[in-house]
């Protein structure tokens, strides 16, 4: 234990160093888990042409806001992506062009090539679509070559473009038809999304999708619960540094809004955009007011930190310290998980 | 739907119930109305863009959803900057208003600025014949009304359209007035969007010159950033992220878009944190500040003044050592803003703004640099 990572400060709060209680405890780390050894996921991006499959992808990994998805052509075949997450997770997006020609070839010649080795799937569904049955059809070919040449990938649907239906009419729409999609995709399970680039429900869908992903994620939320408990934070959210995606959080006090982290997420990644037009980057910041107090910090290389205080009398610079001491055990977290793979 | 005159009529019934007749004794005190709030009038051809501009403003609509306005068929007033420092009152006027024949008195008499919107997209030499109309009657009722035209919608020309745009907007309407022989009227003109800041800053330009005490808020910053080493300060209204005053060095179009951002950021963070399980409590509370750190070396650093005002500051990182010093500073000008607005409230509108300087005076402000 390095007695130097401890500081006392004059309320007598002293911050231990994450790792050190943790061996104390004898929380020890399980190898990872993980079937799945390739850290390169594949994910197919599908659906029919204009229903936002680019824009989407554009906000979340390229930093557009969405007024400039206005200027995104159309997709061409296949454009592929690779997209570091989290350091050892590569996502290797195959953004497929959805006119109808291409759509043809995806299911006949490339049949092999597209769907092969797939992770995820996630077909949209544009809202106002006029040919419903017609992208019914398209999906449901998705998924027969999915059955056939990789049963065990996740498939979620999103029900993109839901700000153009009127606010008292989207649950309803979006009720029947996850319904009815669920009812064609058996025997595979669906998750479906309502999601607009125009709110924070792209995130939530996003950030859900990521979710699965994450290889040690069970041992990621232990040392969260820990950290939260030692700082005697409220809670505690855990973001992708690119993507400012929720990938974990801690939760010790009740929240009336079960939509927050996604709002969150979309609130900071605009003061991203808003700090990189004046070619700057934001490292940390502070917000309050009489009932709380909200730390975002960098925090590994890969992820920044989100820490809320509910509690008056905790100085600032304690829960600052605090944040740097957790610092290194993530760090180590995340190396460890990376060491796991490469051995494999 | 009901026929135009009805809609006039409907309009009657959002006044004032103590609306004052025959008072012309202000004529000649300035647009600053001495009992009640100092009024913005909105006006424009329909689908110009009146009602999207105070949406998106003072009710923090995001601007795609404004394409599902609905026309405005009667004048409605929504209350700005209404703080103890600040009282104004912005009038969405109906675009399909009759110009020819309203009651010019009853609108203009205790109006101090008219706001006019065109949409820069559209032809708009229509337009140019209503602003015309508009402004020398309201120029006859009431000669202190300042006149702010808002060629509006600019996010959809071509950068060098736009000033061309704006030029010959300009020409125009000041060849008509040269041609109505009130050639001495001073048109004000802005490029506008929703989509953007510009609307923010426009209407920043439009309310600060109905503040009397401009002048005094601005050397109030001046030695606050002078002595705490700060780079550059707005005081914000949070609502309407309008600035209503700045320190005298030249505004940069970037950091007041960067402050903008940190006030909805600071807003919407606190939404969500900072409430009481009431929801009437505002999340922005006597205690609210925040800091930012940016990989620049800069510092965006907010505090609370009242209710409504918020004041944003841009600093480098290493005058913020003496963070006490900074603290304290603020309190002082803290301070003396409220004795500012006290002494206006006293004399209810008839002190000079050069009368508080005895406020200045008091400033105890500590210098940074002293050490």
């Amino acid at each position: 234990m390095k007695e130097s990572s401890v500081k006392k400060y004059s309320l007598q709060r002293i911050p231990i160093s994450l790792s050190c209680y943790l061996k104390a405890k004898k929380i020890s780390r399980s190898p990872v888990s993980t079937t799945n050894s390739n850290m390169k996921k594949k994910v197919l991006l599908m659906g029919k042409s204009g229903s936002g499959k680019t824009s989407m992808r554009s906000i979340i990994f390229a930093n557009y806001i969405a007024r400039d998805t206005k200027r995104l052509g159309a997709t061409i075949e296949v454009e592929h992506s690779h997209v570091r997450f989290l350091g050892n997770l590569v996502l290797n997006l195959w953004d497929c062009g959805g006119q109808e020609a291409f759509m043809e070839n995806y299911f006949t010649s490339q049949r092999d090539n597209i769907f092969r080795n797939v992770a995820v799937l996630i077909y949209v569904f544009d809202v106002e679509s006029r040919e419903l049955d017609r992208d019914l059809h398209y999906y449901q070919s998705c998924l027969e070559a999915m059955l056939h040449n990789s049963p065990d990938s996740k498939v979620f649907c999103l029900i993109h473009k839901i700000d153009l239906v009127h606010d008292n009419q989207r649950d309803v729409i979006f009720k029947d038809r996850s319904e009815h999609i669920k009812k064609l995709s058996k025997p595979l399970e669906v998750t479906c999304f309502k999601t607009s680039i125009w709110d924070e429900t792209l995130y939530k869908a996003w950030s859900s999708i990521v979710y699965q992903l994450i290889p040690n994620v069970k041992e990621l939320e232990q040392s969260l619960n820990l950290f939260a408990t030692l700082m005697e934070g409220d809670e505690v959210l855990l973001f992708e540094r690119a993507t400012f995606l929720v990938i974990s959080h801690c939760q010790r006090k009740q929240h009336r809004d079960i939509h927050r982290f996604e709002k969150i997420s979309n609130i900071i990644k605009q003061f991203k955009l808003s700090c990189s037009k004046v070619a700057a980057a934001f490292h940390s910041m502070e917000v309050r007011n009489s009932q709380f107090a909200a730390f975002i910090d960098e925090f590994t290389s890969n992820t920044f930190v989100m820490v809320v205080i509910s509690d008056p009398n905790i100085p600032s610079a304690v829960t600052l310290i605090n944040i740097k001491n957790a610092r290194k055990h993530f760090e180590e977290l995340e190396k460890q998980s990376q060491a796991n793979v490469l051995t494999r | 739907m009901s026929s135009l005159a009805e809609e006039q009529f409907e309009g009657g019934d959002s006044f004032p119930k103590d609306f004052g007749y025959g008072s012309y004794d202000d004529e000649n005190s300035g647009p600053q109305v001495q009992n009640g709030k100092t009024r913005i009038l909105l006006m424009g051809h329909r689908r110009s863009g009146k009602t999207s501009i105070q949406k998106v403003v003072f009710q923090k609509m995001s601007p795609n959803e404004t394409l599902f306005l609905e026309g405005t068929n009667k004048i409605t007033k929504e209350d700005i900057a209404n703080s103890s420092f600040l009282q104004f009152q912005l009038w969405d006027c109906p675009g399909q208003m009759d110009f020819q024949d309203f009651d010019a008195d009853l609108i203009f008499a205790k109006c101090g600025a008219v706001i006019f919107v065109i949409d820069a997209q559209d032809d708009y030499m229509e337009a140019l014949n209503t602003l015309n109309l508009v402004v020398t009657k309201a120029y006859n009722v009431n000669k202190n009304i300042r006149f702010e035209v808002f060629v509006h919608k600019v996010d959809g020309l071509y950068e060098d359209n736009k000033m061309e745009t704006q030029r010959d907007i300009h020409q125009r309407s000041n060849d008509d007035l040269l041609d109505a022989g009130y050639d001495h009227i001073t048109l004000s003109f802005h490029l506008t969007s929703i989509y953007d800041h510009s609307i923010f800053e426009a209407l920043s330009k439009v309310i600060q010159k109905l503040i009397p005490q401009l002048p005094t808020l601005e050397n109030l910053l001046n030695i606050l950033i002078n002595n705490s080493g700060i780079e550059k300060a707005f005081l914000f209204d949070v609502v309407s992220k309008i600035y209503i005053a700045t320190d005298s060095s030249p505004v940069d179009m970037q950091s007041y878009e960067l402050c903008c951002d940190m006030v909805d950021l600071v807003i919407d963070i606190s939404g969500i944190y900072g409430l009481e399980e009431s929801p009437d409590v505002p999340a922005f509370d006597s205690r609210s500040s925040s800091l930012i750190k940016l990989n620049s070396g800069t510092i965006l650093y907010l505090r609370e003044v009242d209710r409504y005002l918020a004041l944003v500051c841009i600093l480098r990182e290493d005058n913020f050592e003496k963070q006490g010093v900074i603290n304290y500073n603020f309190l002082c000008f803290r301070e003396a803003l409220q004795q500012v607005f006290e002494i206006r409230n006293k004399s209810n509108g008839a002190g000079e703004p050069g009368s508080d300087t005895e406020s200045i005076e008091k400033l105890g402000v500590v210098n940074n640099h002293a050490g």
